[in-house]
Parts: structure tokens; sequence; C-alpha cells
């Protein structure tokens, strides 16, 4: 009998059951765990739960490890910590693919081939830390310290800083700030006196309008912030998400508005007049916080609606209704400032318009808006010594990008290729895979070919491993200490990182890779602590806890403290950090040095016939490209797809499931890359998830895994206010890879 | 229903809230056990529309635990079976031989075959469920997309959620009369 109404349902399952049968993938660590039964995990009595801290991204939310016979078997979140609040992300949840990952790091590395070639013989750690510390000392001698460049991302690479800084250098570089947020910061710095950090201090459980310019919250899982997000649209909150992707976020929007690629600061200055026209502006608020509001005024009255339209593709009617929807929600209305701003070349005056708009609209220091964060007291090691004076970083030469407030890791790879301002001889590089960060990957080759000497720390051969002369394999954050973790926070609070199991294979931690090295270059001083649990207590010790405190801390691995006051009081007089102590939506300090005072839209250059502008994000269950070999994480989103508007692929003669290659203005290619065919997208714009199409056959489960948007990236345009690296400037085509 | 429980756990899941994100699925993977390759939850994905007017859903997905569990009827040996004290619907390892019967009979895609040879799907995190507990997928959630409760206990909060928010349920022709709700903007 025919039972139609048992049809299967006709959903896309896009996660939870992949292509990838268990067969496919590596299976030591399923092996390595015994089952539960069938009632699920019960906890025994000899049990053990430890609190820590997660670093499978950077937002280091507390977590709770779960161990049994010496096996970590799931990790949850620790509900006494203000980044999780008992909560996690997939990749905090799916970290047990990465420590027991089979392709990590396990023993340390020494060059034998050319460099690149990915050649290595394995070694002991007394020969490859002998190694470090001989070659970072030749270095110095012939060079100079400061010839000495770190580059790094995440909680560990303290240590290494801690070793430059006894070393005499400077030249300490992150990524996470020309390539990511770096022109936000600046944008907010010019105009009120601040920069916002992370996690971001945005209050968004009181928001009652968020408009996000690029921003994919969903997609990108910020714990606390996706947490809050939802929380705000449990409670009504209004969005508008400027686009041109419908993201996972605008599925969720009030309004969708698909701008052309490039053109947000056109969008956000035809808000900032209209809002000025229309007075819906917070006039108290301005007169009181701010400076230059009547030459902002005359500034912005080219920015019609009309006008806009020509640029950005949004209808002047769409303009003037989501202006006034955000007007209306006032003081409670966030424009948020993004995280990877990295776009176009003129990022920080983009973020500046967005800061401009907050302070219109007074939601800085006010509920739903930006809130004021603070700080747990702490002190350094007591014992610690001055470091030794270092010349300024390397990365810029002078009265270049003036308004950087971090060192730019894009200037200190060019200073190596260069020779200028003064050259680099040898990198050391912690957990930062570089030729999948910094733009054009060529650029980055060749400047490790002026090395003397190189040395990358990781926990997986990422494609820069192969570039080193010595490999040092970490272990990961479950299983060592890093330093303390502490914040700028709504809920100040002391997080802890501590092991939760042995390192495993011969991987050891970074502080006593460093402390080793240190003490090869009789630097030991700079390490006055046996171990980081001393390092620890003497830290809390000399900050004034108590030793009840420090215990709690070890037990919950967390540690809150006082909280000052989120938001402005009623009429109060606040001195902003700015050269005027104001607000300042006219900046006389870049009029100074020659730049706009007020941001001006200038049109971003388009791609040609049958070009596509190539744009990247994240898929929520991937960092990067760090987890791309996780099993558990792959299995939920295998491989990245380009995202490809329904109606071009059919003229393009492109079905969605097919591969093909993608290639840029310049020949660089990536691929093969599955057309993903869609509605949701606009039609001059491809997309893909960044950390896809690793080149490294070490990473045996993502080794040409989907494409590489990085390798795409060959140009980029340099923000002049900052140094930024903007990133959305190629222009790529499609070609069929026939099966 | 086949026969009364003493209680009738169901699942909200809030496709306001829900980001898709997947930490549900790898919770419920690490809790239960379940072998790479196989998943006891999925994220669905639903996008309507043309250019540029869109609509889309994404929300986290199990076995929706029927009142009348086609799965149940199915089973020959009576592996497949509603588990008096929770009303949740359950499978006996031991009794189970691998017939994939309930598997055809799911409407819901909701059962896999094991690599040791039985059928396995949501427990609902019944271990948990017993101990007052909430399952594994609720507890992760970043979003609190997730609630699991009692439908019959009118205080519960997904009672509440049931009553006051519009919801939408799955293949409710087929007459299984799934106790899964997905919470729905107006």
């Amino acid at each position: 009998m025919k039972r139609p109404e048992l049809s299967r349902r006709k959903f896309l399952r896009i996660a939870g059951v992949t292509g990838l049968g268990a067969t496919a993938l590596g299976t030591v660590p399923g092996a390595m765990r015994t089952h539960f039964g069938e009632q699920g995990y019960e906890p025994a009595p000899d049990d053990e739960t430890v609190a820590s801290t997660c670093e499978m991204c950077f937002w280091k939310c507390g977590i709770h490890a779960h161990v049994r016979d010496g096996q970590v078997r799931r990790i949850t979140g620790n509900p006494d910590h203000p980044l999780s609040r008992g909560r996690l992300c997939p990749r905090g949840a799916g970290a047990l693919g990465t420590l027991y990952d089979p392709d990590r790091l396990s023993v340390p590395l020494v060059r034998e081939g050319e460099r690149g070639e990915d050649r290595f013989r394995e070694a002991t750690w007394e020969e490859a830390l002998d190694r470090v510390a001989a070659g970072l000392k030749k270095v110095a001698e012939e060079h100079g310290p400061e010839a000495i460049a770190m580059f790094y991302h995440g909680a560990g690479g303290s240590f290494f800083k801690t070793l430059m800084g006894g070393l005499g250098s400077a030249n300490i570089a992150a990524p996470s700030y020309a390539q990511c947020r770096g022109p936000r910061e600046v944008g907010f710095e010019l105009t009120f006196g601040e920069g916002l950090g992370s996690p971001e201090p945005l209050d968004l459980p009181n928001t009652r309008c968020l408009v996000l310019i690029g921003s994919h919250l969903g997609e990108n899982m910020h714990n606390t912030q996706v947490q809050d997000f939802a929380q705000g649209l449990a409670g009504g909150m209004r969005l508008v998400v400027v686009d041109p992707r419908y993201s996972t976020a605008a599925g969720k929007a009030s309004h969708w508005l698909p701008i052309r690629p490039g053109t947000d600061l056109a969008l956000l200055l035809s808000w900032i007049n209209i809002i000025i026209q229309e007075e819906w502006y917070n006039r108290a608020y301005v007169e009181k916080h701010a400076i230059g509001f009547e030459q902002l005024a005359a500034e912005v009255r080219r920015y019609t609606p009309e006008a806009v339209y020509v640029e950005t593709g949004i209808s002047p009617e769409l303009q003037r209704e989501t202006a006034l929807e955000i007007a209306q929600a006032a003081p409670r209305a966030l424009i948020h400032p993004g995280r990877h701003v990295t776009w176009y070349g003129d990022d920080a005056q983009r973020s500046r318009a967005i800061a401009i708009l907050n302070a219109l609209l007074g939601s800085w220091g006010r509920p739903g808006g930006i809130h004021f964060t603070s700080k747990s007291p702490l002190k350094g090691h007591p014992e610690m010594p001055a470091f030794p004076e270092a010349p300024e970083p390397a990365d810029r030469k002078e009265g270049d990008f003036v308004f950087a407030s971090e060192t730019l890791a894009s200037g200190l790879r060019d200073a190596t290729l260069t020779g200028e301002p003064t050259p680099m001889k040898a990198w050391l590089v912690y957990g930062s895979n570089l030729p999948y960060v910094l733009p054009d990957p060529q650029k980055t080759y060749d400047a490790i070919q002026e090395l003397d000497f190189m040395v990358a720390i990781d926990i997986l051969p990422a494609e820069i491993c192969g570039w080193a002369d010595v490999v040092l394999p970490e272990c990961t954050y479950l299983e060592r200490h890093d330093d303390l973790i502490a914040p700028w926070h709504r809920e100040p609070y002391i997080g802890l990182r501590q092991p939760v199991i042995e390192p495993l294979g011969d991987s050891k931690p970074g502080w006593w890779m460093a402390k080793e090295i240190a003490r090869r270059l009789d630097l030991e001083a700079y390490f006055p602590w046996k171990d980081p649990e001393g390092l620890i207590r003497a830290r809390m010790r000399s900050s004034g806890y108590s030793e009840a405190q420090t215990t709690s801390l070890f037990e919950r691995g967390v540690l809150v403290t006082e909280a000052d006051p989120l938001y402005l009081f009623h009429n109060e007089e606040y001195e902003f950090d700015t050269p005027s102590g104001k607000i300042e939506l006219f900046s006389q300090q870049l009029a100074d040095m020659g730049f706009d005072p007020i941001p001006v839209y200038r049109r971003p250059e388009q791609p040609g016939p049958g070009q596509f502008r190539l744009l990247f994000g994240r898929a929520p269950v991937h960092t990067f490209g760090r987890t791309t070999n996780n099993e558990t994480l792959l299995q939920q989103y295998p491989e990245n797809e380009i995202w490809l508007n329904r109606a071009v692929a059919a003229d393009l003669g492109l079905a969605g499931g097919e591969y093909v290659l993608v290639k840029n203005q310049d020949g660089a290619v990536t691929g093969p890359i599955r057309v993903k065919a869609t509605e949701r997208i606009r039609s001059d714009c491809v997309y893909m998830v960044h950390g896809f199409g690793h080149e490294s056959k070490r990473l045996r489960r993502a080794y040409g895994r989907g494409g590489n948007d990085a390798l795409l990236v060959t140009r980029y345009e340099t923000d002049p206010l900052m140094g930024g690296t903007g990133m959305n400037v190629n222009f790529v085509t499609l070609e069929k890879v026939e099966a | 229903m086949t026969g009364r429980t003493e209680r009738r756990f169901g699942m909200v899941v809030d496709a306001v809230a829900c980001v898709g994100c997947s930490a549900c699925v790898i919770a419920c993977r690490d809790e239960n056990d379940v072998p790479q390759g196989c998943s006891r939850r999925w994220i669905f994905e639903e996008v309507k529309g043309r250019f540029p007017n869109l609509t889309a859903e994404v929300w986290s997905e199990s076995c929706q635990h029927c009142d009348y569990p086609p799965c149940v009827d199915c089973c020959p040996t009576g592996a497949s079976h509603i588990d008096r004290p929770t009303g949740t619907t359950q499978v006996d390892r031991d009794k189970c031989t691998g017939c994939k019967a309930c598997v055809a009979a799911c409407p819901y895609d909701s059962r896999y075959v094991h690599p040791d040879g039985y059928v396995d799907k949501s427990t609902l995190c019944i271990h948990r469920l017993r101990k007052g507990e909430p399952t594994a997928c609720e507890a992760i959630c970043p979003t609190d997309a997730i609630t699991v409760g009692d439908l019959d206990d009118p205080h519960a909060k997904i009672s509440r959620l049931v009553r006051s928010r519009h919801s939408r349920q799955f293949k409710t022709d087929a007459g299984t009369r799934p106790r899964f709700f997905l919470l729905e903007r107006i």
C-alpha cells in the first residue's frame, strides 16, 4: 500500500551527517575511546573534571574537561566563566578532534631539504633547542637582536614575547591586527579615544536595533557575543544586515540590504546624512559630548539617498526606512563595529563612519550600545627584571601609518623582504600559519628565503612549518599551562589555563620551550619561576589576592572580580581620550596628517565582465585553517564551497555541486572547489569559507579539501592610516573541472 | 499514543535563536558516544524566495519522540519501544537485529545503523532526564535555542513556549503526533 505522506522531507541537511564515511577518515581518536554503554555518559566516582580555558579560537571561554582513565571524554562550558556561562560553541565542544588528531606534531623536526620542500628529520629536544638558541644568537650578534621578528596568534605566545623582550627586540606582531581588527580599533580610537578590544563591549542583550555591516554573527561563533545576540533577538531586537550575501544573520533580519561590495561607507554616510537632516540624532548627547557636528553635517550633505543608490544598489526608500528604524531605537541602537574588517584599504575610515553614527545615536556608554569595561588588577611576577631597551618596531618607515596602534605583521614581512627600514634575519613563528594569513603568500615565501634562521612552534604541521629550519611541537591547550588571562570585560575576571592531561607524544608546552631557549641564551632571569604554577601563584600574591582566591582560581578556573559601572551616569561629564577630550566627529588629528577629517567615500574598482569579487568568511565549526584537520569538526563542514548566484551559475552552465577551479586576475588558482549555486548572494561576487584547500600533505584530512582563498589574495590595498591590508580587492573567474 | 505514559518528554527548538552552529550535534556525539560518521542530530536549513526577497530558517533537530511512533509499530522484535516513565522512544540494543524496518518507517530519517550492528538514534539523553538534568544538546547550546521537557506538565518551560509562541511541526499528516516543535517568528 502506498503511503506518500511518509516520503522524506526535502530540507537541506547541512551538518550532522556527511558524505564522509567513518572509513574515509583516520580512526585513531575513535579507536582510543571506549564505549560508555547504552545510557550515555554516566560520570563514574573517579572521573575528574578540570576547569580551564579554551583555545580553539581567540575568544578564550571557560571550559570543564571531563577525564576518565587519562582520556578527555568531553568538554562542556564552565558555568562560572563570564565568557561561556556554561555554554560552548562547536569548536570548543569538538576540541577532542584536535587533541587526538593523529597528524599532530609530536617530535621536534630539523630541516633536511631546501626551505619549503618540507623534508625534515626527527631530532631530540636537546638538539632542536640548541639549534634554535644558536640560530637566534647568531642573528642577534651579527645584525642586532632587533633583526629577530616574532609572529604569533593565541595566548601561548606570551612566553615567547618574554623571550623576545629579553633578547631586546620589539619586532613582535600578531596578524590579528593589520590583517583583521586593526582598522576598527583605529576608527574608534580616532573618534572616541579608545578602541574596542576583545571581547567587544557590545551591550547586545539590551539592544533594540542592531546593524551588522558585513559581520556574520552566528557564522563566526564568538560564544558570548552569539549568546548575547540570541538574547537580543529573543527580546525582540530589530536587525538590519548589510551584506552582499544572505548570511545566517540575514535570515533573522527585519531588513537585508544586499549591498554592492565595497560601498558600505557610502551607505553609512547616507544614513548619517538622513539622521542629521531629519534631526533624528541625539542632540543633547552630541552637544554635550561631541565636537565637529557642523562640519560633519556639511560634509555628508552630498550623500543623498539617491546619489548613494547609484553606488550601493540600495534603494533610497530602503535607506530612509532603515535609517528611521535605527533612529527610533536610539540610544538602544548599535552599529556593530565588526571584527575582520580589512576589506578595501579605506577600512579605518569606514570604521570611523560606524563610530560617528554610533555617536550620533548616543549609543556609546549607554544601555544597548557600547558599554564600559573593567579589568581585574593583575601585576607581573615581582622578580621580573626590566627588558633591555629595544629599537622601535621596524614594521613601517618613519611617517608611514601613523595611526597604527600595534605592530604590523605585514610590515615585518616587508622589512624582511626589502631590508627597510631595518633588515630581519630570523623569524620565530608561534601558532600563525603566515602564508594563509598574510596577503600575497608568495611574498611571504620570498621573505622567508631572506632569513638566516626560522623556527616554527605549532601543534599541527601547518604549511608554515614546512618552511622552518626547526619545528617545535607544542602540546595543545588541554595539556599545558599558559599565563593568566585577564581581558577588559563587563564582568572582569582572571582566567586560568591548566593542563587536563599530560602532553601526548613528545610534545611540550610553550612555556617550557621558551624557558629552555632563554636558559641557553643566558636570559633565564626573565623566567624567575620554576613552573607556571609558581608564576601564577606569584602573580596572584603580588596583585593582592588571598590564598583562598588563588585556590578558588585553580579549582573553578576563573576568578570574577568587581565591575565598574557599565554606562555613563545621567548628565555625567566624561573626558574622552581624544586630543579635544570629546567625541571627534571631525578629526583634527587626521586633518593635520593630510587625511580626510571626516570619512569620504571613493568608489572602489569593480570587477570586469565575467569576473567576480572574491569574498570570504567563516563557518561556525571552523577557526581559520586550524580546525580543518579536526575529524569531529570536519564532519560538520567537510569542505568549503564557492557561493555563486544561481542565475549566474545557470548562465555559466554550472550546476550546484559541480567542481570548479577559481582563478584570479593575476593567474593564481585554487580548487577544485564545489559550486554552491544559490539565491543567497549577489551576482557580482563569490564567497567561500576561509581555511580550506590545505597544501601540506602532513595534514592528511585537510590536504586538498576545497579551495584556499588566501592563494587568491595576491592583491591588497593598504590602509594609509594604519597599514591594514584590505583583501577583498581580488577578482576571480570560474572554470569547470571536467570529471 | 500506544498507551499512556507517566510523562511526555518532547523538544522545542527556537528558530529565531538557532544559528545552526552544530555545538549540539557535537555535544550529543561526545555525551552518547556516537561513532564518527554517524549522528543523532542534524542541522536543517530552509531557504525560500528569489534574490533579493528571501527568507531562511536554520535549526537543529533529532528523533521527534512521537506519540505514535511508526518505528515501534513496525519493529518485529520489540527492540524499538516506548519508555513508560519518560514517554520517549528507545531502542533496546540487545533485542535489535538491525533489520532496518524502523529506519524505513521513520518519516524523519532519525535513525542510523550503528557499526556494531544495531539501530541507534536519539535517546533524548534519557540517562540525564532521569536525574533531572538537561540533555547534552540543551546544556551546550550557546543561543539557548533548545528546550526539553514534559509536554504534559503545563508549568514546564516547554509547555509555556509551545503555548505562547508560533510553532510548526513536521509531517503531522503521517499521523505520528511528533513531539518536536520549531518555534518561529510570526
